[in-house]
């Protein structure tokens, strides 16, 4: 019997998951955020990324950020080979400085979220998602 | 000198007493050798509420044999550290003596041996008279089930799980949470779960499409016990579409939702709840993880990994309770609750020795009728084993090497890949193999044996990721499986080292060659997660190796050097 690669991989590897190593940091990611900041420190405080630990579905992943009076809020899904996934603005008349949105990630990498607070100040915090195989659950 | 009275029994003044040593001493008396019933269920009833729990008996009615774990290896913080000690390490830690009662029911060695003295455990109708013993004492305790409940034999695959909701109702539970119970399909659990007369409870179980809580499941339950107000939240196993086949319950997403958790913990706390109770599907290193993190919860009912811990694991002020699996153990915890918080706490962990619990009759009579209908096809004697078959263990066990023979041999393949899953009965050596006997370590909905070429460097990505399901440092990206059973090669795993660099020296055993990244070679496996896997039902496949072996015996297997310990 012939079955396609696709059909039978033991255990199971979405279609899009060429593989499943962990990309680092990338260049590309480091400029984008040396852009958005213009080189400036960011804390580690007042931004919240909310993220699963690993995704039921690279090509999907749902994730939330949200940061009290920040005036805009960077995504980057580092191991990507196109880091940006979006920049969120927030006007004076927004009533809470959240966002909500889905990626999809080439693999096990970090995604990193970088506030420009409403001070001119900027924060900055990360999360590793995993994109696994999947394997075989008690 | 211990009384009688405390045999099993901790209290929390005890394991305050132990907590800079680590351990009491459980089972001082468990060293004796006979035992009876009262013994094992006398409890001095403590405080004003009782909870019991099960978990993961995967569709086990009736007594069994199950051998714990000889490997069960902890990394980062929680190496060295229950439930990844074994053996004598084990016994030594909870004062246990060798040859005793306890030793049999809590560890491996001598198993075979220590099986032909205490017999089988577990049986839902033993479970029944523990549970009924504990409501003469307290009529109101409350009954969780952690679940993988309707999901691990014969009956329960040909009656899509409803010998199992038949059974557990007549018990009586008060809630359940899930995980294996997913695999019947979204149609087929919306169906029992709505015709179940308890709730049905996850605060992480979401609508996958818009990514707020699913409608089917309540995230928590209250119920007035003992004058106090006592809140139950459910946590389902945050991985299911991941380490099962997503495509089944496609409706649903998990994760582990801390921040959920968090927030409904508050929730219950500004409804006025005495007691904050998780029921789990977690395993034990993520429900200790999520323990430290989220705050205000008194006890955690944990489930998935099938440990069976004899004391409660204390993290900041969360209870953790471990209640192993396959109906083997009955968990008891008596708790004192006044002005709105926990004082004390009494546990006790009942081991279902199926010779010295007498069955409850009326549930004896449920589980025959249950099974009659199947009577001929479950007894029916496909072979012998001279060898202990067992599944528990990080690398292999017994019953995967035959497992992994049988896809060797009637798939005609190089490698043969088993999935390393934790349910599945033991058999002694002696012991007839019958269809049911094969059921219990292979049924399941997706259970075709596939056939397929892969390059040694795809083997290599899949035993890297599966490693790194089981030993990534932190608790939040384990699965709570073991590692994946590999039939026809060897290979050497350092699990101290990053994903990628754990697997070497992979080599084709029958050859002796090292495995050539870029060559081909036949693997046959199952319980694949894709859908349209092909290929006959493993538990036919393992069925004609065994009517061809008649007698299944088996050699040790060393084809994986564990290193980095």
């Amino acid at each position: 019997m012939e079955f396609s690669r696709r059909e039978t991989l033991a255990l199971g590897l979405g279609a899009a998951m060429v593989t499943v190593l962990p990309f680092r940091v990338n260049a590309k990611a480091e400029d984008r955020i040396a852009e958005f900041t213009g080189g400036a420190e960011m804390a580690d405080a007042d931004i919240t990324l909310n993220a699963p630990e690993i995704a039921e579905n690279g090509n999907t992943v749902p994730i939330s950020v949200e940061a009290p009076g920040a005036t805009a809020i960077m995504l980057l899904a580092t191991g990507n080979p196109e880091p940006g996934v979006a920049t969120f603005k927030f006007g004076p008349a927004a009533a809470q400085q959240a966002a909500s949105t889905r990626i999809r990630l080439a693999g096990t990498q970090d995604v990193v979220a970088v506030a420009k607070l409403a001070d001119g100040s900027f924060a900055k915090t990360s999360a590793t998602i995993k994109v696994t195989i999947g394997g075989c659950g008690g | 000198m211990i009384s009688r009275r405390d045999f099993l029994q901790v209290s929390m003044a005890a394991s305050a007493l132990v907590g800079a040593s680590g351990f009491g001493n459980w089972a001082r008396l468990a060293a004796q050798q006979s035992l009876s019933q009262d013994q094992l269920l006398e409890f001095d009833t403590y405080g004003n509420i009782s909870l019991i729990h099960v978990t993961d008996i995967h569709g086990q009615l009736k007594p069994i044999y199950f051998r714990e774990p000889s490997v069960n290896i902890g990394v980062g913080a929680n190496k060295g550290h229950v439930p990844h000690i074994t053996g004598a390490d084990f016994r030594k830690a909870y004062g246990i003596a060798d040859g005793s009662p306890s030793a049999y029911a809590l560890t491996h060695d001598d198993f075979s041996a220590l099986a032909q003295a205490y017999g089988r455990v577990g049986g839902l109708d033993r479970v029944a008279t523990i549970i009924n013993a504990i409501r003469a004492d307290r009529p109101d305790a409350l009954l969780f089930d952690g679940g993988d409940t309707w999901h691990g034999s014969y009956t329960c695959h040909h009656t899509a799980g409803q010998d199992m909701v038949n059974v557990m109702n007549a018990l009586k539970p008060d809630a359940m949470t899930f995980h294996w119970e997913f695999t019947l399909g979204s149609e087929r659990v919306q169906e029992i779960v709505e015709s179940l007369p308890f709730a049905a409870l996850g605060q992480n179980i979401f609508d996958a499409e818009w990514d707020e809580p699913a409608e089917l499941f309540k995230p928590y339950k209250f119920f007035e016990r003992g004058g106090a107000k006592v809140a139950v939240i459910g946590q389902a196993f945050p991985y299911m579409p991941i380490a099962n086949p997503g495509w089944m319950f496609p409706e649903y997403s998990f994760g582990i939702r801390d921040e959920n958790m968090q927030a409904m913990v508050d929730e219950v706390r500004a409804a006025g709840a005495d007691l904050v109770v998780v029921l789990s599907h977690n395993g034990f290193d993520v429900d200790k993880k999520m323990a430290g993190k989220v705050r205000g919860i008194d006890v955690i009912l944990s489930g998935h990994t099938h440990d069976a811990l004899p004391e409660p694991v204390l993290v900041g002020k969360t209870h953790i309770i471990a209640s192993g699996s396959n109906g083997k153990f009955v968990s008891r915890v008596d708790l004192d609750v006044r002005d709105g918080q926990l004082m004390g706490l009494r546990h006790k962990l009942i081991p279902v020795f199926s010779d010295v619990i007498a069955p409850d009759p009326a549930v004896a009579q449920l589980i025959e009728a249950e099974r009659a209908p199947f009577k001929d096809q479950l007894a029916e004697v496909i072979g012998q084993t001279d060898t202990l078959l067992y599944r528990r263990g990080n690398f292999n066990g017994t019953w995967d090497d035959l497992i992994c023979d049988s896809l060797l041999s009637e798939r005609e393949a190089d490698i043969a890949m088993s999935p390393g899953v934790r349910w599945g009965p033991s058999l002694v050596p002696g012991d007839d193999i019958t269809r049911e006997d094969i059921w219990n370590v292979t049924s399941m909905s997706y259970g075709a044996a596939y056939r397929s070429e892969m390059t040694g460097e795809f083997i290599k990505v899949i035993l890297e990721d599966v490693a790194d399901n089981i030993f990534n440092p932190d608790p939040y990206y384990q699965q709570g499986g073991d590692m994946v059973r590999i039939g026809g090669m060897g290979y050497r795993i350092d699990i101290s080292k990053p994903q990628g660099e754990r697997i070497s020296e992979m080599t084709l055993l029958r050859t002796g060659e090292l495995i050539d990244p870029s060559k081909s070679y036949v693997v046959s496996g199952w319980a694949s997660v894709n859908e349209g896997t092909e290929g006959p039902m493993i538990w036919d496949v393992v069925e004609d190796h065994i009517r061809k072996l008649g007698t299944v015996s088996l050699a040790p297997n060393t084809s994986v050097q564990v290193a980095g310990v």
